[in-house]
C-alpha cells in the first residue's frame, strides 16, 4: 500500500467518526472537552460555528454522529453527543457579545431567502457579517419553519427556539412574516443579487384509499401538528391511529396522547429494524403508552353512517427474495378508531415557480440542484434544506445553508462557484511532560448516561412541558469522560522508529502491527487482529529503516489512550490534536 | 513506563484458546521498565506462548532474582505463583519449587548480570542438576539498573554510552549452556516475536532444562551507535539458522523431514517440534556441531539465533533422583517425614 498521506486533512478527519458523519462537521470531541472543563459558553460557540443552532439541535438532532461514534464499536453504546450539546446550550452564559455582528457599512448586495427555516437562517447567519442585506420571506406569522410548527414544544421549548433564531434575526435580517412568495418570476424581478430557496418540503403525503374523503377525522400529520402549534386544534378523539413510522409519526402520536388520545397506535408496514424513526424516539413514544404495531399495511378507511369507525389493514409477512425484501398478505383485520393521522412522508411543492423561467425540473418535479454548489440551472438561484432534495433534517439544512452561502458569496464576487475555499487543518502535539497529555487520555469504563424524563402524569397535564430534563452535573461529568478524543491523533514519524514493538505490546485493542507491506486486502488479514471493518481506514507508514517493514494501524477501535506514545522510546508516536479548519463564506 | 493502567477493554475479535481465555487474560501488572525496553517485548512473547499453549495461568510458577529482567515476572500471568528472590539465586529457588511441585510449569527469568556475574555458579549448577524449567536470560550487555556499566556478556570493543570500549572477554551463555550439558539451548531476539514465540513454546514442551538466551536491548543505556547489543546492531548481524514450528499432539504431521531443510522432532508428550533450517548443513541435534557453529559465527561478528541444540529424550532432575510422580508438597507430612525411628533405621542400614 502507498504510505498514508496524513497531511491531507481528510485522513485524520475520517478518524474522527462523529465529525466525519456530521453533515456540518461539528468538532464534537473539542466541545466535549470544553464541557468537561466547565467552559460551556466556549463549547456553545464552537458548536454554533458549524451547526448554528446548538440548543435546538441538542434536543432534536437526528444525530448521525451517534451511530458513527467509535465508542459504539468499543462498548456498544455511543457517547451521548447530542445531549451533551444541550448541556453546553443550557449552561452557557449570555454569549450575545461574542456573536458575529453585521457591519454598519453594507457591501451593496441584496439576497432574498424564501422560507424562514434553518437553511435560510444559516445563509443569513453567514452572509450578514460580510455586509450583505438579507431579506427573508416567510408565509407564516412566525419564523423557524418546521422547527417551530412540526416539533412539539414538549421536545423543543419555544424559548430555546426564539433565542437562537433571534441571534440571527438581530444581526439585521429584513424579515417579512406572513408574506408568501407566490411567483418566482416576480421575485427575480425585484433586483436581488441572489435568491436562496429554503422553503422546505411543506406538503404532507396523502393516502388515497377507499373512504379517505368520507370522514373529516383523517388528518395529515404535519398539517395537524401545525394546527396544534397555532392552537387551532386542542383535542383529539380517544382512539387514534397514526399511519407511518417516521419521526413525524412519533411527534404525532405523542402529541395525540397529550390532546386526549387514550388508545394511540402507530401502524407500520414493516418490522422494527426498517423503521424510519430514530430508536430513541420509538422508546420515548412507547414510554408514553403508545402501541407500535408492525407489519400492517392500510387498505381502507371504515366509515359507517358518515362516522369513521376503524381502518382495515392487510397483515403482511416479509421474506427475502433475490436479496430484496418482499411481502405477502396473510390476513386482513379492522382496527377500530375514531381518528387517523397520516404521517407517511412529505413532498416538495413548487407551484410558485414558473416552469418557463430557466429553472429546470427533473422527472419527479424537483428542481435540478448541483450537489456541491447548491445552484439550480438558473444562475444566481440556490436551493437548500428540504427544498433541495426532499425531506432530510435540521443538521442537513444547516450544512446546505453554509455551502449555499459560500456559493452566493462567490457568485456576488464573480468567482466561479466550483472554486470553493479549501479545508485546512492544524496538528498540535498534546505532550505536556513524560506521561502527561493535554487531554484526558485515561479510558473511562462508565456506561452511557440515561436521560431523565419528567413523570408521565406531569407530562400529560400540560402540552408544553419539556419531557427531557437534561443531564445532571454528575451525569455530564461521567459522560464527557466516555468520549475517546478521536481527534487526538496517533501521529507516527517513521524515521524515528527503532521497531522495539513497545507500542504493539501495550495497545489495549491491538490496532498496531509491524509487517511487510502488501496490497490492502491482504494486509488487512495479516494484522495482529484482522481488520475486518472495511469502513475504517488503515494507516500505513513509509518503510522503516531497520527492517524495511511498515507500521500499520487499523483505525477501527483505537481508544486514543496514548499508551503507544507513552511507551515509545523515540517519540515516533505522538498524540497530536487535529483541528479541521472548515471554510465558511468569506474565508479565503 | 506508563502511568495509566492498560484499559480492560479488548478487541471483540481477539481469539480465545482452548480454555476460553484471550491473550489479555495472560497479562500482569503495568510495566515500570523504560519505554521501549526489550524486556517488555519478551514479556509479550511469553504471554503469547502461554496463551497459545493453553496453559492455565494458575498452574505456572514464575521465579526471578534481581535486576531489570527480574522485575518482568510481575508483568505477565497475574494469576500465577511467583517468587522474587535474592540476586543470582533464582536457580536455587527453581530447584526447590521443582522438587516440591513438579506438577507446575516453571519459568525463571534472569538477566546477564543475575546469571553471568553474581549468579554464574547458580546458573551452571541448575543446568547440571537438570531442573525441569524454562530458563530465560534477558541479555542486554549492561547493568541497566545501576546506570549502564558493562556486564559479563558485553563484547570486546562494544562501546558504553559515554564512548569507552569494553576490554574484558564476554561470557556467551549459549556456549556455556552447551558445554555444561543443557538439553535445550536457544537464542532469540526481543525484536523478533515471530521467531521468539515458537522458541518459547518449544522450550515449555521440553521435558528438561530449557535455556533461552534473548538479546533484549536496553534502550536507555545500550542502544547507541558502537554498542553490539542495540536494536540496529542485532538486526544488522542477525543470523537465524533454525526456525521452529510447534505441532500439537492432536495435529497430523504432513510434510516429511529432510525436505527443504525440515526436521521433525517428536517430544516427550507426543507433540512434534518441526524445525526449518535456513542453514542446510546445520544440525541442531549435535551438541558439538552446534558449539562449533556458534563459536565460528561469533568470531565473524554474527548473532546466531534459533533453536540451536535440542536433545529429544532428555533426562531431568526427578528422573535422576528417582522421586515419585506425586509432587512432594502433596504427600502427607507423616509419609514424607516418617519420624525419628525411621531415620534411625536408615542410619543403621549405612553402618
Amino acid at each position: 500500500m502507498p504510505p498514508t498521506d496524513v497531511l491531507n486533512p481528510s485522513y485524520y478527519h475520517r478518524v474522527v467518526d462523529c465529525q466525519w458523519a456530521c453533515p456540518a462537521h461539528t468538532n464534537v470531541p473539542e466541545y466535549i472537552r470544553l464541557i468537561a472543563q466547565g467552559r460551556y459558553s466556549d463549547a456553545y460557540l464552537l458548536n454554533r460555528e458549524s451547526n448554528v443552532f446548538p440548543g435546538i439541535l441538542g434536543r432534536t438532532c437526528d444525530r448521525p454522529c451517534e451511530p458513527a461514534c467509535r465508542r459504539t464499536r468499543v462498548d456498544g453504546k455511543p457517547v451521548a453527543i447530542c445531549r451533551l450539546k444541550r448541556v453546553a446550550a443550557d449552561l452557557r452564559d449570555d454569549i450575545r457579545p461574542r456573536l458575529p455582528r453585521a457591519p454598519s457599512q453594507k457591501n451593496g448586495r441584496r439576497i432574498a431567502c424564501v422560507g424562514c427555516g434553518p437553511a435560510s437562517l444559516t445563509v443569513a447567519n453567514d452572509l450578514l457579517p460580510l455586509g450583505y442585506e438579507v431579506v427573508i420571506y416567510e408565509k407564516l406569522s412566525q419564523p423557524g419553519g418546521l422547527m417551530r410548527t412540526n416539533i412539539p414544544a414538549f421536545r423543543l421549548p419555544v424559548e430555546v427556539l426564539d433565542e437562537e433564531i433571534n441571534y440571527i434575526l438581530d444581526m439585521g435580517v429584513d424579515l417579512r412574516l406572513g408574506t408568501p412568495v407566490e411567483s418566482m418570476k416576480w421575485l427575480l424581478q425585484q433586483g436581488y443579487d441572489a435568491i436562496f430557496v429554503g422553503s422546505g418540503a411543506p406538503k404532507g403525503k396523502d393516502l388515497n384509499l377507499p373512504g379517505r374523503y368520507d370522514s373529516d377525522k383523517v388528518y395529515i400529520g404535519i398539517e395537524w401538528l401545525e394546527a396544534v402549534h397555532f392552537g387551532h386544534v386542542e383535542r383529539i378523539e380517544e382512539r387514534v391511529l397514526i399511519i407511518g413510522v417516521g419521526n413525524t409519526a412519533m411527534d404525532c402520536c405523542r402529541t395525540a396522547r397529550r390532546l386526549g388520545g387514550r388508545d394511540v397506535k402507530v401502524m407500520a408496514r414493516r418490522t422494527r429494524p426498517y423503521f424510519k424513526a430514530s430508536p430513541w424516539e420509538l422508546e420515548d413514544a412507547e414510554e408514553e403508552g403508545v402501541q407500535i404495531v408492525e407489519n400492517h399495511a392500510p387498505s381502507r378507511f371504515v366509515v359507517e353512517h358518515g362516522r369513521l369507525t376503524g381502518m382495515e389493514f392487510e397483515v403482511l409477512q416479509w421474506y427475502e427474495e433475490g436479496g430484496r425484501q418482499k411481502s405477502r398478505t396473510v390476513d386482513k383485520v379492522i382496527v377500530p378508531c375514531d381518528a387517523v393521522i397520516l404521517a407517511i412522508g412529505q413532498d416538495n411543492a413548487f407551484p410558485w415557480i414558473e416552469r418557463d423561467i430557466g429553472i429546470q425540473f427533473n422527472e419527479w418535479d424537483m428542481p435540478i440542484v448541483d450537489r456541491q454548489t447548491m445552484q439550480c440551472s438558473l444562475p444566481g438561484v440556490f436551493f437548500g434544506g428540504d427544498a433541495a432534495w426532499g425531506p432530510e433534517n435540521i443538521i442537513w439544512a444547516v450544512a446546505h445553508g453554509h455551502q449555499a452561502a459560500i456559493s452566493i458569496h462567490n457568485h456576488c464576487q464573480g468567482i466561479p462557484l466550483t472554486q470553493r475555499p479549501p479545508q485546512r487543518m492544524t496538528l498540535t502535539s498534546t505532550k505536556m511532560g513524560f506521561h502527561e497529555w493535554s487531554y484526558s487520555n485515561a479510558y473511562s469504563p462508565a456506561q452511557r448516561a440515561k436521560m431523565i424524563h419528567v413523570d408521565l402524569s406531569e407530562r400529560f397535564q400540560r402540552l408544553n412541558i419539556e419531557v427531557e430534563t437534561g443531564f445532571t452535573p454528575e451525569q455530564t461529568a461521567s459522560e464527557v469522560e466516555r468520549c475517546l478524543n478521536c481527534d487526538v491523533q496517533t501521529h507516527f514519524t517513521a524515521p524515528l522508529c527503532i521497531e522495539c514493538d513497545a507500542c504493539i505490546d501495550i495497545c489495549p485493542v491491538d490496532c498496531l502491527t509491524l509487517t511487510t507491506d502488501g496490497p490492502e486486502e491482504q494486509l488487512r488479514l495479516r494484522l495482529t487482529v484482522p481488520a475486518r471493518n472495511l469502513k475504517q481506514p488503515l494507516y500505513v507508514s513509509s518503510p522503516l529503516k531497520q527492517t524495511g517493514r511498515v507500521m500499520v494501524k487499523d483505525e477501527d477501535l483505537c481508544l486514543h489512550c496514548g499508551l503507544c506514545a507513552e511507551r515509545c522510546p523515540t517519540a515516533a508516536w505522538d498524540m497530536r490534536k487535529f483541528n479541521l479548519l472548515i471554510p465558511y463564506a468569506g474565508h479565503e | 513506563m506508563t502511568y495509566l493502567p492498560k484499559p480492560k477493554v479488548h478487541h471483540p475479535d481477539l481469539p480465545r484458546n482452548a480454555l476460553g481465555l484471550t491473550r489479555r487474560d495472560y497479562e500482569g501488572s503495568l510495566s515500570t521498565l523504560c519505554a521501549g525496553c526489550g524486556h517488555d517485548s519478551v514479556t509479550a512473547a511469553l504471554i503469547l506462548a502461554f496463551f497459545e499453549l493453553d496453559i492455565p495461568p494458575h498452574r505456572v510458577a514464575k521465579l526471578s532474582g534481581i535486576g531489570c529482567s527480574s522485575k518482568t515476572p510481575t508483568y505477565f500471568l497475574r494469576e500465577a505463583h511467583g517468587f522474587n528472590g535474592v540476586h543470582g539465586r533464582m536457580p536455587a529457588l527453581a530447584t526447590g519449587v521443582s522438587a516440591a511441585r513438579r506438577d507446575l510449569w516453571l519459568v525463571g527469568i534472569s538477566g546477564d548480570g543475575d546469571s553471568l556475574s553474581i549468579g554464574l555458579g547458580q546458573f551452571c549448577h541448575a543446568i547440571r542438576r537438570r531442573v525441569r524449567m524454562v530458563y530465560i536470560l534477558e541479555n542486554n550487555g549492561v547493568y541497566g539498573l545501576t546506570k549502564g556499566q558493562f556486564s559479563a556478556s558485553a563484547d570486546i570493543g562494544s562501546k558504553s554510552k559515554k564512548g569507552e570500549p569494553n576490554q574484558q572477554a564476554p561470557i556467551d551463555p549459549v556456549l556455556l549452556a552447551l558445554s555444561l550439558g543443557a538439553t535445550f539451548v536457544a537464542r532469540g531476539f526481543s525484536g523478533d516475536k515471530e521467531q521468539l514465540v515458537p522458541i518459547l513454546k518449544a522450550a515449555f514442551r521440553h521435558h528438561g532444562f530449557a535455556f533461552v538466551d534473548v538479546i533484549s536491548p536496553c534502550v536507555t543505556f545500550n542502544d547507541h551507535e558502537g554498542s553490539t547489543k542495540s536494536y540496529q546492531y542485532t538486526r544488522d548481524h542477525y543470523k537465524p539458522v533454525v526456525h521452529a514450528d510447534f505441532v500439537p499432539t492432536h495435529q497430523e504431521i504432513v510434510a516429511h523431514s529432510e525436505e527443504g531443510g525440515v526436521l521433525d522432532i517428536r517430544l516427550h508428550d507426543g507433540s512434534v517440534l518441526r524445525l526449518r533450517r535456513t542453514e542446510r548443513d546445520y544440525d541442531p541435534t549435535s551438541r558439538d556441531a552446534a558449539y562449533a557453529y556458534v563459536r565460528r559465527h561469533q568470531d565473524q561478528g554474527e548473532v546466531v539465533t534459533g533453536i540451536l541444540y535440542i536433545d529429544s529424550s532428555p533426562s531431568e532432575m526427578h528422573a535422576l533422583s528417582g522421586t515419585v510422580e506425586t509432587p512432594l508438597a502433596q504427600i502427607p507430612y507423616e509419609q514424607l517425614c516418617p519420624g525419628g525411628a525411621a531415620l534411625d533405621q536408615l542410619m543403621d542400614s549405612f553402618r
